[in-house]
């Protein structure tokens, strides 16, 4: 009974993990370049819609034609839609902030406003610009993104705790890896690293700075578009909600950041543990406890609590290796004097 | 046999806003050879060879290297044509290792990594005597050390050409003998090295030519051989040599302002000053010579009351100013005015108008809750029209204006306070010899009014014709305060390197240097 | 060295920083971008609706100013809009990045509310409002202070700190919408004092269309000139320029700038946080989360397109006001989501933002 429901909730965890965990390496990615991108909530609705939308017109297409939608093909489809998406919102940002040298918040946040309006009136109208064919629903590649490994059922707990997600919650953890392995281990990553701590001596170590802020910026607002992705498809199991929790999600994904003071490895538990504290409130009673209702956004704010801690306790310990990279925010202008 | 050009600049211009940093600039570089490039502050050496590394792109004129045309665009074509830089403020990443730092950028050899790197590294260190650990944190680093860093960096890159910009600032005598024998071994090699500095016992101990620029322009390329100190310094600033500035007789007042015994830590938690006795009086300009970083950033701090001291008394017309806020100190007609690097960090707003800049440590009087804004405009006006500040109005913001009148407004502003102790650190950085005279001129003035100044400067040859007395400081501590009329250039650059101690020569003497016989210290307080 | 042939171009274009520029000069570039942007606005309703853009802006128009009581609506909007944007100009000026007016507001609006359930029907109305005006710039204020204290004393990262404080500010209000749940289930706190009016702004004047609003607009007025005179000519309007300038020169000055952070941050978390007490006791008469409701992030675009202007936010904030309120009436004219506007919003503060870059650099081309 217990185990039950300790298993839910971690499973919980893992759905709600995992849409941040790639908000979050998205980010990390974007802020080692230097760019403070406050416009990661805005990308993630980005991927989420524009993978909505084409799975949508996807699915359209082979009722019309009267096919059965190929489960491959309704991946590929809202996957790349949603990176796309996703660049795309970083390419905005990037133009603006390092060609143009705008204001790195208010771009960010200006990023945000966009994306989620843009999300939300195509999640609103998508219906009536299709003309009218009711309750939007990607059941195909809903499905074709939640398939489990074989284990999920027959393995009992384990399979239930390690094996129930969909593909995408084990490409996360993949994302997590991999970019710790190209921040710290690859050249073009230690490039990167530089670009984010000193733009200027990067420059004159011949690194394109530009280059490596636009790539990492916008690679990295893929990457959270995939996060809108894994929210659409999976979380909401393959329809649209206006109800802001993308947006929610998002902030806890730059939360995140801090959290794991920029390294994608802690992103992996980090994110499993904001999932764990954000749901807390509903399996309280395995701590013998029950909340009521009023008490629950008191255990919501755990997360965030959690963050403002990692954030002060960094700031007061002032280790090197764990601060934001220097230039982060500031823009780069080679003539500068 | 007569050497190949490495680099040649034709008629390279290079303008920022109004200002005309280089003007039809020709220059030779050539293999296996140390090139000197000689400049007063603000001459545009910097300027020019960042047109080499990539930095600016200069606004007309050719760069050849190695025979054919080039167009430097980037660093990294700079990199590409084998031009290597060693900057003033270093181009390291902190918070990366040594190696890092090293092979940062797009290598060429695909096989290169950290290991790879390591080991080259250790190569280059043992065949030039260098002490770098690899694997340290830059951030861990002393200033030397950054420096030897910059130095097997370029080597590691193989570069043809580099270029070192004020390479010996912050070293110590003996460092900067290694990095000349360092240089001279890279030149035997047949490298091209250029070496800016404003320092005329280097120059004409490392070169082999000389290039002079003044004021952005190019003035000519000498031969070190047939140069001397004195004929290189009339290229370099002109025909009317530093020699005849004022210095005013005036009637010695009691001491204003007494240091004993003072300690600082800098930002770093290092001692910067170290244990140190001086006093000015009425009437006096004491100068403090010294290299780069060797406190007298601290020492202002600490007197204007931004820097906590450790130890030791400051005291003011018998009164400690050592624990009071910045406001007080002002209060007590202490003005402090530093001019950093970039000319405003400390002491004006750059964004703000000048009117908005008079106002800085006066706004908080009276019990009105506005800035009296009018008094500002009246203020700005005075000076400017006092000054000569070349400006379109009182509101135009201090940043647009250019670098002497950016100083006029300081001191002005400064001076108009009426002051009985002024503390001025490089006040003629950057300016042109006319703007130069008439602050010093403005000093004397202020000397001759019974202010006690405390001039902090770079230029040895002013520093002896201005000031009274002259204060060296070596690494914090004090190397000895001479009469400016008994002592030469020589002493006291012996003095600045830590060659000399007249301290330590002294001891036995019956008055100790830097305590005033007549001081405001009674001496039973003192101990 | 064999590519060196390709190198003796010139770079196509080169950017050089602009010396400075004339005040109409720079103002006239943004305009410029303002009727691109409204061009590309136009285009994007154009291929969706398939309408005559002109057309849409005058439903626009008619969406904001119809009637009189849409026109005051708007108003009221833009005056709580603004009264964010003044609250943000200082922090901002100052360089302290505050983008957590979102939970200020927030927290003055809980504030409010709690005031009009415990005092509003049993103290005179005057007392309330005394004490609503208090409290809720009270907790504004606080909330602006926490991360001040942070910042000046370890050099936390206010921007991070402040994102962080919203949502502490989110959870709390959904804290106590269900503690004030009314009626029961519901999940929401519903008008409150709905028959008595206790602790609502007072109405001026008997025309119903016009005076719940005149008093909201008329506070935030007086807050507009308060703002402009406090930044431009009193002394602690020029501390703040002052250490948002250059922080060094401040302490030379003899500044206290740790006092002129946490000073600053108590009047921008104060105001931000009366813009929830007129928003709960002018406006919704309620609390929710809408209370904010993005306004905490908008006001900083506004505050930062203004220059920290007061009276350019005036125009900025109406400028938004408007897209949202003619947004939502083609929503319901043409059957879309009103959303349409936060796109709108953001294409114009994309180029407008973008704008800047043409006032602060030039451009040089290569010369033939």
């Amino acid at each position: 009974m217990n185990i039950d429901s300790w298993i839910q909730w971690f499973q919980s965890a893992v759905a709600f993990g995992t849409v941040i965990m790639f908000g979050c390496c998205g980010e990390i990615l974007t802020e080692k370049s230097g760019n403070l991108n406050l416009g990661i909530p805005g990308t993630m609705y980005m991927g989420g819609i524009a993978s909505l939308a084409g799975a949508f017109f996807y699915e359209n297409a082979c009722a019309k034609a009267g096919i059965t939608p190929n489960p491959l093909l309704c991946i590929l489809v809202a996957f790349l839609c949603a990176f796309a998406a996703g660049a795309f919102g970083g390419l905005i940002y990037s133009f603006l902030t390092t060609t143009l040298r705008a204001n790195q918040n208010v771009t960010g946040l200006t990023l945000t406003i966009f994306g989620a309006g843009l999300a939300n009136f195509f999640g609103g109208s998508l219906n009536k610009l299709a003309g009218g064919v009711g309750q939007i629903s990607i059941s195909a590649t809903s499905d074709a993104f939640r398939t489990t490994l074989p284990f999920a059922t027959t393995w009992g707990s384990i399979g239930r705790l390690l094996f129930s997600y969909g593909f995408l919650a084990y490409f996360a953890v993949a994302v997590a890896v991999v970019m710790a392995i190209f921040l710290k281990r690859s050249h073009a990553g230690l490039n990167l690293r530089a670009v984010g701590e000193n733009p200027a001596t990067a420059d004159a170590a011949g690194i394109n700075v530009t280059k490596y802020k636009y790539l990492a910026t916008c690679i990295g607002c893929g990457i959270a578009g995939l996060g809108g992705l894994y929210y659409v498809v999976d979380y909401t199991k393959g329809t649209w909600a206006n109800d802001g929790t993308i947006e929610t999600l998002g902030w806890l994904a730059v939360a995140l950041v801090i959290f794991t003071t920029w390294k994608p490895l802690n992103a992996i538990w980090g994110s499993y543990l904001f999932g764990m504290l954000y749901w807390m409130y509903l399996y309280t009673e395995l701590f013998g406890f029950t909340l009521s209702r009023s008490s629950q956004p008191i255990f919501k704010m755990l997360p965030y609590i959690a963050t403002m801690l990692v954030l002060i306790l960094t700031s007061i310990r002032k280790k090197r290796e764990n601060q934001p990279p220097a230039n982060l925010g500031l823009p780069y202008f080679r003539e500068e004097r | 046999m007569e050497q190949s050009s490495a680099i040649r600049l034709e008629n390279v211009t290079k303008t920022f806003g109004s200002v005309v940093a280089n003007k039809d600039i020709c220059l030779d570089i050539k293999r296996g050879e140390i090139l000197s490039l000689l400049g007063e502050n603000g001459s545009g050496k910097t300027t020019l060879m960042n047109m080499l590394s990539g930095i600016y792109f200069p606004d007309s004129g050719k760069i050849y290297a190695y025979g054919q045309e080039v167009s430097i665009r980037s660093p990294k074509d700079a990199f590409d044509l084998h031009i290597g830089m060693i900057h003033q403020h270093f181009k390291l990443v902190d918070i990366f290792t040594a190696a890092e730092n090293v092979i940062l950028g797009n290598s060429n050899d695909k096989k290169e990594n950290l290991r790879t790197a390591t080991a080259r590294i250790r190569e280059i260190c043992d065949k030039y005597g260098f002490d770098v650990d690899p694997n340290q944190k830059v951030y861990n680093m002393s200033v030397s050390q950054k420096q030897t860093l910059e130095i097997v960096k370029v080597l590691y890159h193989g570069a043809e050409v580099l270029i070192l910009d004020e390479p010996t600032a912050v070293l110590t005598l003996q460092e900067t003998e290694k990095l000349f024998k360092v240089l001279r071994n890279m030149k035997e090699a047949g490298k091209a090295i250029v070496i800016i500095t404003h320092k005329l016992n280097e120059v004409l101990d490392i070169s082999d030519r000389v290039s002079i620029l003044r004021h952005g322009e190019y003035i000519g390329t000498v031969n070190t051989k047939d140069a001397t100190d004195l004929s290189l310094t009339e290229m370099m600033v002109g025909k009317k040599v530093s020699l005849d500035i004022a210095r005013p007789v005036v009637e010695k007042k009691k001491p204003l302002l007494e240091i004993r015994d003072l300690t600082i830590r800098n930002d770093e938690g290092n001692v910067a000053i170290d244990n140190v006795n001086f006093y000015i009086r009425g009437g006096e300009i004491l100068g403090v010579a010294g290299i780069a970083g060797c406190g007298q950033k601290e020492l202002c701090e600490a007197i204007a009351g931004l820097r906590k001291i450790e130890n030791g008394k400051m005291i003011h017309q018998g009164e400690d100013i050592s624990a009071m806020s910045p406001k007080q100190i002002t209060e007590k007609g202490i003005s402090m005015s530093f001019i950093p690097e970039d000319r405003l960090g400390m002491g004006l707003a750059p964004s703000l108008s000048i009117t908005d800049n008079m106002l800085l440590k006066t706004y908080s009087e009276g019990k009105s809750p506005f800035v009296d804004r009018k008094r500002g405009r009246n203020e700005a006006e005075k000076i400017i029209e006092d000054l000569d500040v070349v400006t379109p109005s009182t509101e135009t913001p201090v940043r647009r204006l250019s670098g002497g009148n950016v100083q006029k407004v300081l001191l002005g502003r400064e001076i108009k306070s009426g002051p009985n102790v002024i503390i001025t650190a490089y006040p003629v950085r950057g300016l042109d010899i006319n703007s130069s005279y008439l602050i010093y001129d403005i000093l004397n003035q202020q000397k001759q009014n019974d202010v006690g100044i405390l001039f902090i400067g770079e230029d040895l040859d002013v520093m002896l014709s201005l000031c009274d007395k002259i204060m060296v400081l070596c690494h914090g501590k004090v190397m000895g305060i001479v009469n400016a009329e008994n002592t030469s250039k020589e002493e006291l650059g012996l003095m600045m390197t830590g060659a000399i101690n007249l301290m330590e020569a002294r001891t036995t003497d019956e008055k100790k240097p830097g305590i005033a016989k007549d001081s405001n210290i009674k001496e039973g307080n003192h101990e | 060295m064999s590519n060196l042939q390709t190198k003796t171009r010139e770079p196509f274009l080169r950017i050089v920083k602009r010396d400075g520029m004339k005040a109409w000069q720079s103002w006239g570039i943004r305009g410029i971008a303002l009727l691109v942007a409204l061009i590309i606005c136009a285009l994007f309703v154009y291929t969706i609706t398939e309408l005559n853009p002109l057309s849409v802006y005058g439903s626009m128009a008619k969406g904001a100013f119809g009637t009189t009581r849409r026109m005051w609506i708007t108003f009221q909007d833009t005056a709580i809009l603004l009264c964010v944007a003044l609250g943000l100009a200082p922090a901002f000026k100052m360089k302290f990045w505050n983008i957590g007016a979102e939970g200020q507001i927030l927290v003055g609006g809980i504030a409010t509310a709690a005031c009009m359930i415990y005092f509003g029907e049993i103290l005179p109305p005057w007392l309330t409002i005394l004490i609503m005006v208090l409290t809720s710039a009270g907790a504004g204020a606080l909330w602006g202070l926490i991360p001040a204290l942070f910042k000046t004393k370890w050099n936390t990262n206010e921007t991070l700190f402040t994102l962080m404080m919203n949502y502490i500010a989110i959870q709390l209000t959904a804290f106590f919408v269900a503690k004030w749940e009314n009626p029961i289930g519901s999940n929401s706190v519903g008008v409150i004092n709905p028959d008595s009016k206790g602790g609502w702004l007072p109405e001026i004047g008997t025309n119903p269309r016009v005076s719940p609003y005149i008093l909201p607009v008329t506070i935030v007025l007086a807050l507009t000139v308060f703002m402009f005179f406090y930044l431009k000519n009193t002394k602690h309007g020029y501390e703040i320029s002052i250490v948002g300038d250059s922080e060094n020169t401040a302490r030379y000055a003899g500044m206290n700038v740790k006092k002129i952070v946490l000073r600053t941050m108590l009047i921008s978390g104060g105001i931000c946080g009366l813009a929830g007490f007129i928003n709960v006791s002018g406006a919704c008469h309620t609390i929710s989360e809408g209370v904010s409701g993005g306004r905490g992030f908008t006001a900083i675009i506004v505050a930062w397109l203004a220059k920290f202007n007061a009276f350019v936010m005036i125009f900025v904030s109406l400028l938004l006001v408007f897209l949202e309120k003619g947004a939502s009436q083609i929503a319901s004219d043409y059957g879309l989501n009103n959303e349409a506007s936060e796109i709108m919003k953001g294409i114009i503060l994309f180029f407008v933002l973008g704008s800047e870059f043409f006032i602060n650099y030039r451009l040089i081309f290569r010369k033939k």
